[in-house]
């Protein structure tokens, strides 16, 4: 049986580990509750969506149909000249940036400068929004040029069902996303966290720049494959 | 950062309930909520039992009454499955027991989240209405599809429920995830973050372990699931072809083309095979609790017990397919998948052997909580013996669909945690109420559950006959022999026993919350945490201005030496004797 009171001895390396894991009250040390539910529930966000893009490429591979070309049907005319996945580069940069915009407000956070943080809040949340709009354009596009959930014109319909399901819930989480920054911004310009040392900001940076992750590999595999 | 000598939950405020309605409803007290989670399980799981009279009914008296048609029986079973997994077991051993045992055992105020905790019940509630909507009528019935909902049969006309049962089956799975979502995020951050001073991992009790690694396998099993129930939705509703292939029903083409039914199989299997040890894996710790206890003895191999519980959760992982071989695969797989089942057997086995050393040479007290842990040991020793023969390939294609897998689940992942449920019922009763349940009647329902369980699903193993069947009868030939009639019959009448027994049970827990014997804190001398708050039942907060402190594991029991036969968690290893 493992003495609780042990001897503080200093330990470096994977040993600090087995010392976090082997100690009493907290096993990560000095994480908030907040922060380490976050992660937890990231962690089970992550298996949904990489099962989407599991069951996405599985049913890519039985459809009897040809999967339409993707840089052909996500294509932009800009001056007569089709640019492919043009509007896609302009929402992942779009996006990009919002996770750069939100790290700043972390950093802005944990120096107490509560004006700045709240500030990159919203303007990452405005990041947030302008990609869902694209998104909303997106499809626009698509549907006024035919796609359904059960059926397109270049192809397997399963390209339809796979594009409006996955985009689609990565678009609610966006959303979602977008709502939470806004929230959490008025609480602390209101001062509800002037006591703590501002880790709700990285808390929700956690989220954000899941969902930021995630779009990564949505792009990968639906846009680029 | 400020690391705690006074772990910061002790300056948190608690939120304190005034009215009647967040006291008792919308309450964030976690011993409340669990209770609550406890009486909606067993409430529901009162349906379940009903609809398996139903279903023992048409087998064992084919005919006697005309009420039971194809659609009922074949809803019956159904329903009867998922409720009896989801919504009882799964609802039951970490939403009641999880909720109630983790802060008390861990000497901890509340949950991390109490607001989240309460929403989490709420969502449970919501989830149970929209599964009993498929009962209202104008709404067809729930869906016949069997509880594993294999497409295409699930979703097309000809099946009962295609039209709003399936639909709300799979509304009420989505929204039971949800719920799971928020009360697991609570446990697990709960026992990282919030354990008292002095409980280290290696401290906690195994119901803790069990519970905590379950809820771990339910937040990455349950997402298969809840896509997969987003994809069959949006086959019905949108006409998409995830799981349907191009397919004729009543020789009327579907509009369905290019979508992989076995795509569905996959994922239902990697959220259903992890969900028979969120189901299993608290019961294993509960009854480890138990077992110690009255047995007055120190749980054989706790590290053992501890690791084998990490790695009975790994595994499960790696072993969905083996309830799919006849679905057809390559043979490579086939072996891959038997092979990881049958490493399963090797943790399992050594926690049985564990109990089984535990209770060797011990001061055992036939209490009526460690009556249902022995029977829990048995039962699922048999049961899990049967799973050897299941796991691999060759065996399982001729026994799959027959009764002989009807038994082997049944006997271990639904009478065994059961069995546990009850243990643990009888065991914490006197904490959660501060009364004794009544040991009379305690020991009859005991007997007629244990023998009765027993008597039905044994003779199942060599009732060599296809299930899911509504009848056997062909025109004037049947395929039953004589001798399965007779077991057939004899199945219904002690599925009808056990059930009755079953409302003795709820019958106890009535009267026995007004005229129970006064329990006093500690009735079974046992020496984790919960027994040792300051009041019992325990207030809101759980301790009083100061948390406990934790000085020894939970199993210091008969310890040569000393006056007393159990050293409880918070005495201090200078004050013993």
């Amino acid at each position: 049986m493992a003495q609780a009171a042990q001897a503080e001895t200093e330990v470096t390396g994977l040993a600090t580990i087995a010392k976090d894991w082997s100690s009493d009250v907290t096993t990560f040390k000095g994480v908030p509750w907040g922060k380490a539910m976050m992660w937890i529930f990231l962690l089970s966000d992550t298996f949904i969506f990489s099962i989407f893009l599991t069951a996405y490429m599985t049913v890519r591979t039985t459809t009897a149909e040809a999967w339409p070309n993707a840089s052909e049907v996500f294509s932009l005319t800009m001056f007569g000249v089709p640019v492919p996945l043009l509007l896609i580069a302009i929402m992942t940069f779009d996006l990009i940036t919002s996770s750069g915009t939100m790290a700043l407000a972390v950093n802005y956070g944990y120096r107490r400068d509560k004006r700045r943080a709240v500030r990159f809040m919203y303007l990452t949340a405005f990041f947030g929004a302008v990609f869902v709009g694209m998104q909303a354009f997106e499809w626009t596009k698509l549907i006024s040029e035919g796609v359904r959930p059960f059926e397109n014109p270049w192809g397997a319909p399963q390209f339809g069902s796979c594009f409006f399901m996955i985009t689609g819930f990565h678009g609610l989480h966006v959303s979602a996303g977008v709502a939470y920054l806004i929230i959490i911004a008025r609480r602390i310009s209101k001062g509800r966290y002037d006591n703590t040392n501002f880790e709700i900001v990285e808390i929700t940076g956690l989220y954000w720049h899941f969902v930021d992750l995630v779009w990564v590999f949505i792009f990968a595999f639906f846009y680029l494959w | 950062m400020a690391q705690a000598e006074i772990p910061y939950q002790e300056a948190i405020p608690l939120h304190d309930p005034h009215t009647w309605i967040t006291k008792y409803w919308f309450s964030q007290d976690h011993k409340v909520i669990a209770v609550q989670y406890g009486i909606t399980a067993i409430a529901v799981g009162l349906v379940a039992l009903v609809l398996s009279w139903i279903m023992r009914t048409q087998i064992g008296f084919p005919g006697l009454f005309d009420w039971i048609d194809p659609e009922l029986y074949y809803q019956s079973v159904t329903m009867h499955g998922m409720i009896m997994v989801i919504y009882l077991l799964t609802a039951f051993l970490l939403g009641s027991f999880g909720n109630y045992l983790v802060p008390l055992m861990l000497g901890a105020r509340d949950m991390v989240f109490p607001f989240v905790n309460m929403i989490s019940y709420h969502v449970y509630l919501a989830s149970v209405i929209i599964l009993m909507l498929g009962y209202v009528p104008g709404m067809e019935g729930p869906t016949g599809a069997g509880w594993t909902l294999y497409p295409p049969q699930a979703i097309l006309t000809g099946t009962p429920g295609a039209d709003w049962g399936i639909l709300t089956m799979l509304a009420s799975l989505a929204v039971f995830i949800v719920a799971f979502t928020m009360g697991g995020l609570n446990y697990i951050t709960t026992i990282l973050q919030a354990r008292t001073r002095g409980m280290t991992m290696m401290r906690m009790p195994l119901s803790i372990w069990g519970i905590g690694m379950a809820t771990v396998l339910g937040l990455l099993a349950f997402p298969a699931l809840f896509v997969s129930a987003i994809m069959m939705t949006l086959d019905n509703v949108l006409g998409t072809s995830f799981f349907m292939p191009a397919i004729n029903s009543l020789e009327i083409g579907e509009d369905y083309a290019g979508g992989s039914p076995l795509l569905f199989q996959h994922l239902f299997w990697f959220f259903g095979h992890p969900e028979v040890y969120i189901v299993a894996l608290p019961a294993f710790g509960v009854v480890s609790d138990l077992i110690s206890v009255h047995a007055r003895k120190n749980i054989f191999g706790y590290r053992l017990m501890v690791w084998a519980i990490v790695a009975i959760g790994g595994l499960s992982f790696i072993v969905w397919a083996h309830h799919m071989y006849v679905a057809g695969m390559h043979p490579y797989f086939g072996f891959f998948f038997a092979t990881t089942t049958l490493i399963i057997a090797v943790p399992t086995a050594i926690k049985v052997y564990n109990w089984t050393l535990t209770l060797w040479r011990a001061n055992i007290r036939f209490t009526v909580p460690m009556l249902f842990a022995i029977a829990f040991v048995i039962t699922f020793v048999v049961g899990g013996l049967t799973g050897l023969f299941l796991g691999n390939v060759i065996v399982d294609v001729p026994l799959s669909d027959t009764y002989f897998v009807v038994a082997h689940f049944h006997m271990v992942m639904g009478v065994a945690p059961i069995l546990v449920i009850f243990g643990g019922i009888y065991h914490w009763y006197p904490k959660i109420t501060g009364r004794m349940l009544n040991d009379t009647i305690g020991l009859w329902h005991f007997w007629i559950t244990f023998i009765g369980t027993y008597a039905i699903y044994f003779p199942m193993h060599f009732l060599a006959i296809p299930r899911r069947y509504y009848q056997y009868d062909i025109g004037e030939s049947t395929i039953l022999t004589p001798s399965m009639e007779i077991l057939n019959v004899s199945i219904t009448l002690t599925a009808y026993v056990v059930g009755i027994a079953q409302f003795l049970f709820i019958y106890n827990l009535i009267v026995s919350y007004r005229k129970g014997r006064e329990a006093g804190d500690n009735p079974w001398e046992a020496n984790s945490l919960e027994w040792c708050t300051p009041q019992t039942p325990p207030v809101h907060g759980n301790w009083g201005e100061r948390l406990p402190t934790v000085h020894r594991w939970a199993y210091d029991y008969s310890v040569p030496g000393q006056e007393r036969d159990f050293i409880p968690q918070d005495v201090p290893r200078e004050a013993q004797a």
